[in-house]
């Protein structure tokens, strides 16, 4: 079932190297400090740190106890401190403060990781405390969470680029690339579409320029990268996810490559924490399947389970002790994980497969076509009126603002009005931050169109013709995806029933009704090599001057590495994305590795953007 | 034969030494010698005068002249000397002139006579003025040693990296020390000093006497002390005309000597060629030379490297000779010829005459895009001769736009400084700019700058969210972002204010922007917000519970779960809450409350806005099938099937499925035939199929 790749494949580089760069570094700035010594973390770095050193590693390294920072000083006697953290850091401040009003002294050191800004030495500095501390980096960027995925653990990168503009974390993708490119050899063909996108290209360009040269002379393993900004393709980030691995993380939510099951799924009383990655038979099989076929799969695999088994039967001694010392274990193993996933897939059923899934997934599909827009607003409306969920709510307003170049004025304000109404006043700040974000705006009315506008709209025969006019119309970001969905053929013409099982196109991660337009992107400038004859599609998606080639004559690239491309998604990837991708490579013979900022999903996007006092 | 012997004069038994002239002083001397400062620097550099004044009478007006000459006597420089009294000068390992002043101020010069720096040996030398003064060379770089007027010694090991040691005292000590040099033992910097007959030893942390190996008895006191270049070798010569001789370390003795003369040396110091295994002590009186040496193990001589050959050349200014050596030795671009360029250049800066066009021109054609070669560096130097345009023009130069910011901070230039390094796409840069144009700028201009960057901008907004609130909002003002401000006080309400009266006000100030910035939907939302506000303090004063903060939804629902309808229906009025919600919430609220009574009551108080099939399905919710099914029967005929099936009526649904002749109908009722007895029904809606594809 799970589809193998074509014999001349290329080998995926081993990144398992990441990991134990970032842990080497981690211990060299443990060892910094002699002696036990605490160390507290901020709760976004836990996880990571968690797939990089365990609680073993660090207790080697004489780490005492370990703190999950929350906004409390916490009372330790030892006589060190280390201090992990990101950007916000201002617990630290707090930490050390407090031992100062109790008199006690000790040596601390904060380590930020992935990089130091000058403002944290600032706050320091200003809160009197930059001469009780010693500052160090941990330039940990990469994590490899699956032998084909790497993610920078920066959710925050989102809010902060798309919605803030700031651009402090492009210089820490620029530098991940350098560091990529360093270890892996250079990437002789570059593409990328976005405003972050080519500023981060420029810069991680400025930094191998400035290097001597010691990477110039590696042979590349990656032959291709391309660069990408999560604001080109808003639409495929907000629709529901229906392959097991987009599902499971709707569902459930995978943070940092691991999940909780709870004891739904589990059919214990204890929740479990599974690792879902390659590694997992199971879940490799399934994940990037469409669910329609995923709980057949597991009864069939349940069945032959059962039947090797039940070989022991006709057994003598000697083959049962074969049996038993060779088989079983694995046998056993994959038992456990195939219970789970069933558990997760029943537990998923439960919550999908009734009536309002469906509608949900109508709806999505309908705006996605462009059909049948009344109902859908209207069903948008009585899922606000019933507060089904403000995030879910949310995101069809999005769904349906971005798919229709904006909300029409009359439209705009009463959907407000009511999710107000639903959700309480404060989402009025939550709106000013998407309508700042593009993601979901007002049409602005008719009578702003020009002579000059409504002529060239004359000269268009085809229907787009209307979408046209509001395009030129709309002064803010326009999403233009209608035209764009035309152009780029991302609603498949389906004859009778779209075979799930068989899937042709990546339209399967979206039960065939739409190919995610990012990874069409990606498809079509891999197939010409360059943005030639998508000059229409780029103007549309308002990256005329973002779109951008750039191939060194290197012949130095073999053929395999041509066929090895790294896609990177500034501001997240959603595990429909990576599904349909790898789809996609299988088909052509490629390998696609992934570079994330973080994996995203839709309801991670709202709540990006939203603003509810806590 | 004889003429090659014939100036050799025998040295103890298997020595001897000759006296000859290697090549005459080019100089023309207008002072005598020994009215003079002298300091020649080592391995043969170059040779400084400065004619003494200060030392005779007090009253010598005319100002004394510092000379620099070459080895060989040829002038370098020549300057009238400005500053205080000196008392005395050395030269650096670098070849830099330390003049130290009676006050403890230690001048430095360059070896073209150009003015360096200066620095102060500390407070307590400044209070007790500079008796005496040494520069030394230790392997760390050169060192200076002052004795002051209290007879303490205060000391540092490098002038490069200044960092004072005062010694300890030495007990009883009255007068000056008879004689005086500084040691460098295990890498540390030590006093030697002779007190009568003794003689102590003082480091950083202590004094101790000090006795030198069979050393002859007799000695009242000590006239004169020598150390070796290298620190090994110490002579000391007594009053009683006798000359010891031995280790540094006080350790062993090599030879002593009795010469017979009392009178005390002017002079005495090691001499020994290099490579040779002859070592002598020269002692010089006023008319008399003599040498005392013996023979002993070799004396290991540390060579100038390349690099500091080359840098003596460049010191010298002799550019095309260092790269010449450099290219013939093929040392790597980084190191030699690039290095030997960017000097150049930073001599070239200094040329005043030239203009700055012709300079940065000159600088740029010989240096191009040499790789190691720091345009800023060079910049800097233009900017400390205070050629800040030269230097501006230099920095166009850099490729690196990172590099150019420091020096245009430097330079007052911030607003240049700001936009490259937005250039650079360095952030951190950028908010370094940013700092430092908050500091210099008033804040009108520094908003006004901010304006046209927005990258500087939203990084600074983003640092004022986090640490200085108060100032995003004069942020938000300063550009009339009246959208920003209405989110400023709306955040503020929720986050600043405790008091209800407080958070009405922030809405105020809040609905005010959004009317300002023409936004009449956030204005109006807010306004119904400070009304809600309100409602809700007052319905927790009348009816008790908690109001306060929910929505509007939740407190109409909250309402009618406490049995007070008509508050919500008069709430409903007040807030215009479409009739489609209110049915909905009132239908959700009363089926929580299972008052299936007043439910239906609703239910036919008006033809509901949003159908019936709502109210079959809370009611499934709440497992009452027998008031579903109530309502199933009054739901429109589209939506009668689903109806029908959320019952469990799948024969009925069947039934109106086929009346409906609807293809979706038929299968969806079809997909709940999943029951035993559903069979029939399964049958009937194949049979009716079958017969519509028939007709």
């Amino acid at each position: 079932m799970a589809f193998p790749h074509r014999p001349d494949a290329p080998e995926l580089p081993d990144f398992s190297m990441l990991k134990r760069l970032a842990r080497d570094q981690l211990i060299y700035l443990l060892e910094q400090l002699p002696g036990k010594k605490d160390l507290f973390i901020e709760a976004d770095l836990m996880s990571p740190l968690d797939r990089i050193a365990n609680v073993s590693i660090l207790k080697q390294h004489e780490v005492d106890k370990l703190y999950k920072v929350e906004n409390k000083p916490a009372l330790s006697s030892n006589e060190h401190k280390l201090l992990a953290c990101r950007a916000a850091f201002l617990f630290s401040v707090d930490l050390v403060n407090a031992d100062k009003l109790a008199g006690r002294t000790r040596k601390y050191k904060v380590i930020f990781s992935p990089q130091k800004f000058y403002a944290c030495e600032m706050v320091l500095e200003e809160e009197g405390i930059y001469g009780d501390v010693s500052c160090d980096e941990w330039a940990f960027s990469l994590l490899p969470l699956d032998v084909d995925l790497l993610s920078m653990e920066l959710p925050e990168f989102f809010r902060d680029y798309f919605l803030e503009g700031d651009q402090r974390w492009i210089n820490t993708v620029a530098q991940a690339l350098h560091l990529l490119s360093t270890l892996y050899g250079s990437f002789p063909n570059c593409y990328g579409i976005g405003r972050c996108a080519k500023m981060s290209y420029e810069l991680w360009r400025k930094l191998e320029e400035e290097e001597d040269g010691e990477t110039k002379g590696r042979r590349p393993e990656i032959g291709h990268i391309f660069l990408l900004d999560r604001d080109v393709d808003f639409v495929t980030a907000l629709c529901s996810q229906v392959v097991y691995e987009g599902l499971v993380d709707d569902t459930f939510r995978i943070k940092c490559g691991s999940v909780d099951f709870g004891p739904e799924v589990t059919s214990s009383d204890k929740s479990l924490k599974v690792l879902l990655n390659a590694e997992d038979k199971v879940f490799n099989e399934i994940r990037n399947e469409h669910f329609s076929n995923v709980f057949g799969f597991l009864s069939q695999k349940a069945r032959n389970l059962q039947a090797q088994y039940d070989r022991r039967r006709g057994m003598d001694i000697k083959q049962m002790k074969n049996f038993v010392s060779q088989e079983l274990k694995g046998l056993k193993q994959e038992h456990r994980l195939l219970s789970l996933h069933i558990g997760a897939c029943e537990s998923i059923m439960k919550k999908k497969t009734k009536q309002d899934f469906q509608e949900l997934i109508k709806t999505e599909h309908a705006l996605l076509e462009g059909f049948n827009i009344r109902e859908s607003t209207s069903y948008i409306e009585e899922h606000i009126d019933r507060q089904v969920s403000p995030i879910e709510s949310l995101r069809l307003m999005c769904l349906l603002s971005i798919t229709e170049n904006g909300l029409i004025p009359k439209d705009y304000r009463s959907l407000k009005t009511q999710y107000l109404q639903s959700y309480g006043p404060d989402h009025l700040l939550t709106f000013s931050n998407l309508r700042r974000a593009g993601l979901l705006t007002e049409q602005a009315p008719g009578d702003t169109l020009t002579a000059v506008e409504s002529k060239v709209s004359k000269l268009v025969t085809d229907k787009a013709a209307g979408k046209i006019t509001d395009a030129f119309s709309s002064l803010a970001k326009r999403s233009n995806f209608r035209a764009i969905s035309k152009k780029l053929n991302l609603i498949p013409r389906v004859d009778g029933e779209y075979d799930l099982k068989v899937p042709r196109d990546m339209a399967y991660v979206f039960s065939g009704a739409y190919v995610p337009l990012s990874c069409r992107i990606v498809e079509q400038v891999l197939e010409r090599r360059s943005w030639q004859g998508l000059d229409e599609v780029v103007r549309l998606l308002n990256c005329s001057e973002f779109a951008f080639t750039d191939m060194t004559k290197d012949d130095k690239a073999s053929s395999e590495s041509l066929r090895l491309i790294l896609v990177v998604f500034l501001g997240g990837c959603t595990f429909s994305e990576v599904s349909a991708l790898r789809f996609l490579g299988r088909e052509k013979g490629y390998r696609f590795i992934f570079l994330t900022t973080a994996v995203t999903n839709s309801a991670r996007l709202m709540e990006a953007m939203s603003e509810v006092k806590a | 034969m004889d003429c090659y012997t014939a100036n050799w004069n025998p040295l103890g038994d298997s020595a001897f030494y000759r006296k000859y002239e290697l090549y005459s002083m080019d100089w023309d001397l207008k002072e005598e010698l020994r009215d003079c400062l002298v300091a020649a620097a080592p391995y043969g550099g170059p040779i400084a005068l400065l004619r003494n004044p200060w030392r005779k009478e007090k009253t010598a007006s005319m100002r004394p002249v510092l000379d620099i000459y070459s080895a060989s006597g040829m002038p370098l420089a020549s300057l009238l000397w400005k500053s205080g009294p000196v008392v005395s000068l050395g030269w650096s390992a670098e070849e830099e002139l330390l003049c130290v002043q009676e006050d403890g101020a230690v001048l430095v010069y360059g070896l073209h006579g150009d003015f360096r720096r200066h620095f102060s040996m500390g407070n307590e030398v400044l209070q007790n003025r500079v008796l005496d003064a040494r520069i030394f060379h230790t392997e760390f770089g050169s060192g200076v040693a002052i004795l002051t007027g209290a007879h303490r010694f205060t000391l540092s090991a490098n002038v490069g990296d200044l960092k004072l040691r005062r010694m300890p005292e030495v007990p009883g000590l009255q007068s000056a020390p008879s004689c005086w040099t500084t040691l460098c033992q295990d890498r540390v910097a030590q006093i030697l000093l002779a007190v009568g007959p003794d003689l102590y030893l003082l480091d950083h942390a202590a004094c101790s006497a000090v006795t030198p190996p069979g050393l002859a008895p007799g000695v009242s006191s000590f006239l004169q002390m020598a150390v070796s270049f290298t620190y090994r070798h110490l002579a000391l010569f007594t009053d009683t005309g006798y000359i010891w001789m031995g280790t540094a370390s006080l350790k062993e003795k090599l030879c002593e000597f009795n010469c017979n003369i009392r009178a005390p040396p002017k002079q005495m110091v090691w001499c020994s060629r290099p490579r040779s295994k002859e070592r002598a002590v020269v002692v010089a009186w006023e008319r008399r030379l003599m040498v005392v040496g013996d023979a002993p193990e070799s004396i290991q001589y540390k060579q100038l490297t390349i690099q500091v050959l080359l840098d003596r050349l460049v010191l010298r200014r002799l550019y095309p000779l260092a790269i010449q050596i450099c290219e013939y030795l093929r040392l790597p671009e980084v190191q030699g010829v690039s290095r030997i360029l960017a000097h150049w250049a930073c001599y070239k800066v200094q040329q005043k005459d030239v203009s700055d066009e012709d300079v940065a021109r000159a600088i740029n054609q010989k240096l191009g895009d040499t790789p190691g070669v720091s345009y800023s560096d060079i910049a800097a130097r233009a900017y400390g001769c205070g050629r800040t345009e030269l230097a501006i023009k230099l920095l166009e130069y850099e490729p690196r736009s990172g590099e150019q910011v420091p020096l245009l901070l430097k330079m007052k230039r911030s607003k240049l400084a700001l936009s490259k390094a937005i250039e650079s796409g360095d952030t951190d840069l950028v908010f370094t700019v940013l700092l430092h144009l908050k500091n210099e700028l008033n804040r009108g201009d520094f908003f006004m700058t901010l304006r046209n960057q927005p990258m500087a901008l939203s990084l600074y907004r983003q640092f004022c969210k986090h640490q200085e609130l108060e100032t995003l909002k004069d942020l938000y003002n300063q550009d009339d972002n009246h959208q920003e401000l209405g989110s400023f006080h709306i955040r503020a309400s929720y986050a600043a204010e405790e008091r209800i009266e407080g958070r009405v006000a922030a809405l105020q100030t809040a609905a005010d922007a959004f009317y300002k910035a023409k936004n009449e939907f956030a204005a109006k939302a807010t306004e119904d917000q400070m009304r809600l506000l309100r409602l809700q303090r007052r319905l927790e004063d009348e009816l008790g519970g908690q109001f306060l903060d929910l929505s509007l939804h939740d407190t109409a629902t909250t309402l009618i779960l406490g049995g007070h309808n008509k508050r919500a229906e008069q709430l409903a009025r007040d807030f215009r809450i479409p009739d489609k919600r209110l049915w909905w919430l009132k239908l959700t609220a009363l089926a929580d409350l299972e008052d299936w009574e007043e439910l239906e009551k609703f239910s036919k108080s008006k033809k509901s806005p949003i159908g019936y099939l709502p109210f079959v399905e809370i009611c499934m919710k709440q497992h009452n099938k027998y008031e579903a099914k109530k309502y199933a029967s009054r739901v429109g005929p589209e939506q009668k099937v689903k109806a029908l099936l959320l019952v469990g009526d799948v024969a009925q649904a069947a039934d109106v499925a086929i009346e409906h002749r609807n293809e979706a109908e038929l299968s969806l009722v079809l997909s709940h035939c999943t029951g035993a007895t559903d069979g029939a029904t399964a049958d009937k809606i194949q049979r009716a199929r079958a017969q519509a594809q028939k007709k």
